[in-house]
C-alpha cells in the first residue's frame, strides 16, 4: 500500500494586505509558511531554515549586503554597502540569509529555502500545501 | 494570536505568526526546537552544560553585592550615570557585533515577564530549558567572560566574589534544574583557593570555571594549591574560551566573523598546550578538565600537532609518559559551536577524541551561534547510545547529576504556548 499525499489550495492572505505588509507568516493547521510580495512578485517559502530548522520567515527582511569597490579599475575595497534592490530573508535563529525571490543563500546557491506553490487568484493569495 | 479572515466555509484554521525580535518570548523563538524535541528526543535525558542567560541584564544586582565599599560605590556610580550594564567591566560596547546589525534579536534580548512570579533570569532560563527539552542547564558568566583581561586584578576579584554570591543566593536556589560554575578570579590565585573552599559543598555549584580569555600560563606553580583543592573536591574545572579583539594576535582582523572564528580556539589551544606539555595530567591526574565553547575542529588538529612535535623533541616535554593525544582523549569537550559543513570531517573529528564518552552537549543559548539538541540527534553517523551520551549521560557522569527526568513533555510545552510572538 502506498501513501497518497493530498494537496489542497488554501487562501492565506489578501493581495492588498500582502502588498502593504510585504510579508505574512501563517500556520495552516501545522504547516508554517511565509508569503512575500516584493518587486511586484509573490513568493511563498516554508518557515523552516535548512540550517537548523529555525523559523526563517519570522526573521527580518534586509537589503542584501554587498562588497563595494572603488578606484584603480574597481579593485580597491569600498567597504560594505546595501544592494539597492535585492532583499534577503534573515533567519532569526542564526542569521542565515536567503534571497526573497530565489530563496538561495548568497554564498552557497546549493543551500536554499523550500518553495510553496503560490498564485494570485483575484484578490486572494492562494498556496498549495 | 490572530485568526486571519478566510472567505471559504471549508477553509482550514489559519494562525498568523509574528516577527521574532529582541522582545519575543523565549518559547516563541524556540517553538521549532520544541517541535524537534517532541518529534526526535523527548525521552532523552539532556544536560546543557553551557548557557548564558546573561547576568549583565541584572548587573545592578551584582554590583550591589560587591563586598568592598569603594568598588561598590564606583560601580553603582558608573551604573547609574554612563556605563549601565557595563559598569566596571572591560567589554567594549562598540566592538559588540553579535546581533549582526540587529538581524539576530535573541542576542541581547529583553523579554517581557509580565504576570510571572520570581526572578526574571530564572523565568527566562526555565522557558529556554522547557522549550529546548533540557533537564538541566549550567549557566556561565557572559559579560564577565573577558574579565581575565581586565588591567585591574582587584576589579576581577570583587566582581567574581559578587557574581558567585548572586549566583548561589539569588539565581540557583529557585530552580534545581539550574546549575552553576563558580567564577575563579584566576589573576589572584589565593582568592580562587578561598572561593573553592567556601563553595565546595554548595549543591548548585557543580564545577569551577576559568574564563579563559587571559594571558595566565595555566601550568604556573602559583596554582598548585588551587588545583589540589579542585582535585580533592571531585568537581570539574572548565575553561570557557572567549574572544578579545584587543589581543595583538587579532589586530589584523577586520571583521567580527574572522575574529570570532579564530579567537575562541586560540585561547583553548594555548591553555591545552600548556596543560599537556607541562605534564599537568600527570601531576593532577584526578582533575576533570572540561574545555568549553570552541567547537570541535581544533581538537584533532592540536592532537596531531602536539604528537608530532613531542615525538621529535621529547626532551622539552620530559614529564609526559604518553603522547599528548592520549591525554587529550581523557579530557572533556563541549559541542558548541559544532562545525557541521562536512560530515566526513566531523565524524573523523568525533572519533579522534572518543566523542561518545568525552563530548558534552552545550547550547550556548541565547548567544547568536547557539546549537539546539537536534544538532546531535540529527547526525547521521552517531549510534543511538552515542547521541544519548553526548546529550546528557556523559555530563551526568562528569558532574554527578541524577538522570531522572526533570523536564515537562514537549507536547505540553507546545500546548501551553504554541509559538506565537
Amino acid at each position: 500500500m502506498s501513501a497518497r499525499v493530498v494537496r489542497r489550495d488554501v487562501v492565506v492572505a489578501r493581495l492588498d494586505d500582502l502588498r502593504e505588509r510585504e510579508r505574512i507568516v501563517v500556520d495552516v493547521e501545522g504547516t508554517e509558511l511565509g508569503v512575500y510580495f516584493y518587486a511586484d512578485e509573490v513568493r511563498a517559502w516554508y518557515n523552516v531554515c535548512p540550517h537548523q530548522g529555525g523559523p526563517v520567515c519570522q526573521g527580518k527582511m534586509m537589503p542584501r549586503t554587498v562588497q563595494l569597490v572603488r578606484g584603480e579599475g574597481g579593485l580597491k575595497s569600498g567597504g560594505p554597502g546595501f544592494h539597492p534592490t535585492d532583499r534577503n530573508i534573515v533567519c532569526p535563529w542564526h542569521g542565515f540569509e536567503f534571497d526573497v525571490l530565489t530563496g538561495k543563500h548568497p554564498a552557497d546557491h546549493s543551500v536554499g529555502l523550500r518553495p510553496v506553490p503560490v498564485r494570485v487568484d483575484g484578490d486572494d493569495i492562494v498556496v498549495t500545501i | 494570536m490572530t485568526d486571519l479572515f478566510t472567505p471559504r466555509s471549508d477553509a482550514p484554521h489559519i494562525r498568523e505568526l509574528a516577527e521574532i525580535g529582541g522582545r519575543s518570548d523565549t518559547r516563541d523563538v524556540l517553538a521549532h526546537a520544541t517541535k524537534q524535541a517532541r518529534d526526535d528526543y523527548d525521552d532523552y535525558f539532556i544536560v546543557d552544560i553551557d548557557a548564558h542567560v546573561s547576568e549583565d541584564h541584572f548587573w545592578g544586582e551584582v554590583l550591589d553585592l560587591i563586598d568592598n565599599d569603594v568598588w561598590r560605590q564606583i560601580g553603582m556610580d558608573q551604573f547609574g550615570k554612563f556605563a549601565g550594564n557595563n559598569a566596571l567591566l572591560n567589554i567594549q560596547p562598540g566592538m559588540s557585533h553579535q546581533s549582526v546589525g540587529g538581524r539576530i534579536g535573541h542576542q541581547g534580548r529583553k523579554e517581557p515577564m509580565a504576570g510571572e512570579e520570581g526572578h526574571p533570569f530564572v523565568t527566562a532560563a526555565r522557558r529556554g530549558m522547557d522549550a529546548m527539552g533540557l533537564d538541566y542547564q549550567v549557566v556561565f558568566p557572559s559579560a564577565m567572560l573577558l574579565l581575565g583581561m581586565h588591567p585591574q586584578d582587584e576589579v576581577e576579584v570583587v566582581l567574581g566574589r559578587a557574581f558567585n554570591r548572586w549566583l548561589t543566593e539569588v539565581i540557583l536556589p529557585p530552580n534545581p534544574r539550574l546549575k552553576g560554575m563558580l567564577y575563579l578570579p584566576y589573576n589572584t590565585p589565593e582568592v580562587c583557593e578561598e572561593l573553592v573552599e567556601k563553595y565546595a559543598d554548595n549543591d548548585g555549584i557543580i564545577g569551577y570555571t576559568v574564563c579563559s580569555t587571559r594571558n595566565n600560563p595555566v601550568h604556573s606553580d602559583v596554582y598548585t594549591r588551587l588545583y589540589k583543592l579542585i582535585e580533592d573536591s571531585g568537581k570539574p574545572l572548565a575553561f570557557h574560551s572567549g574572544y578579545h579583539w584587543g589581543d595583538p594576535s587579532f589586530a589584523q582582523l577586520n571583521r567580527f566573523l574572522s575574529m570570532h572564528a579564530l579567537s575562541f580556539t586560540h585561547y583553548n589551544q594555548i591553555h591545552v598546550t600548556n596543560w599537556i606539555i607541562n605534564a599537568m595530567p600527570e601531576r593532577f591526574p584526578k582533575i576533570k578538565m572540561v574545555w568549553v565553547e570552541s567547537g570541535l575542529a581544533w581538537i584533532p588538529f592540536l592532537m596531531q600537532r602536539l604528537d608530532h612535535e613531542v615525538l621529535m623533541r621529547p626532551s622539552e616535554a620530559p614529564g609526559l609518559k604518553r603522547l599528548p593525544s592520549e591525554y587529550m582523549k581523557e579530557m572533556w569537550y563541549t559541542t558548541q559551536p559544532m562545525e557541521r559543513t562536512n560530515m566526513e570531517l566531523l565524524e573523523a573529528t568525533m572519533k579522534s577524541f572518543n566523542a561518545e564518552t568525552q563530548l558534552l552537549y552545550s547550547s550556548d543559548w541565547p548567544h547568536w551561534d547557539w546549537d539546539a539538541p537536534s544538532t546531535i540527534t540529527r547526525l547521521p553517523f552517531l549510534s543511538e547510545q552515542a547521541k544519548r551520551n553526548i546529550l546528557g549521560l556523559n555530563a551526568a557522569r562528569v558532574f554527578n547529576l541524577p538522570t531522572d527526568r526533570q523536564k515537562p513533555p514537549a507536547e505540553q510545552v507546545l500546548q501551553d504556548r504554541p509559538g506565537i510572538s
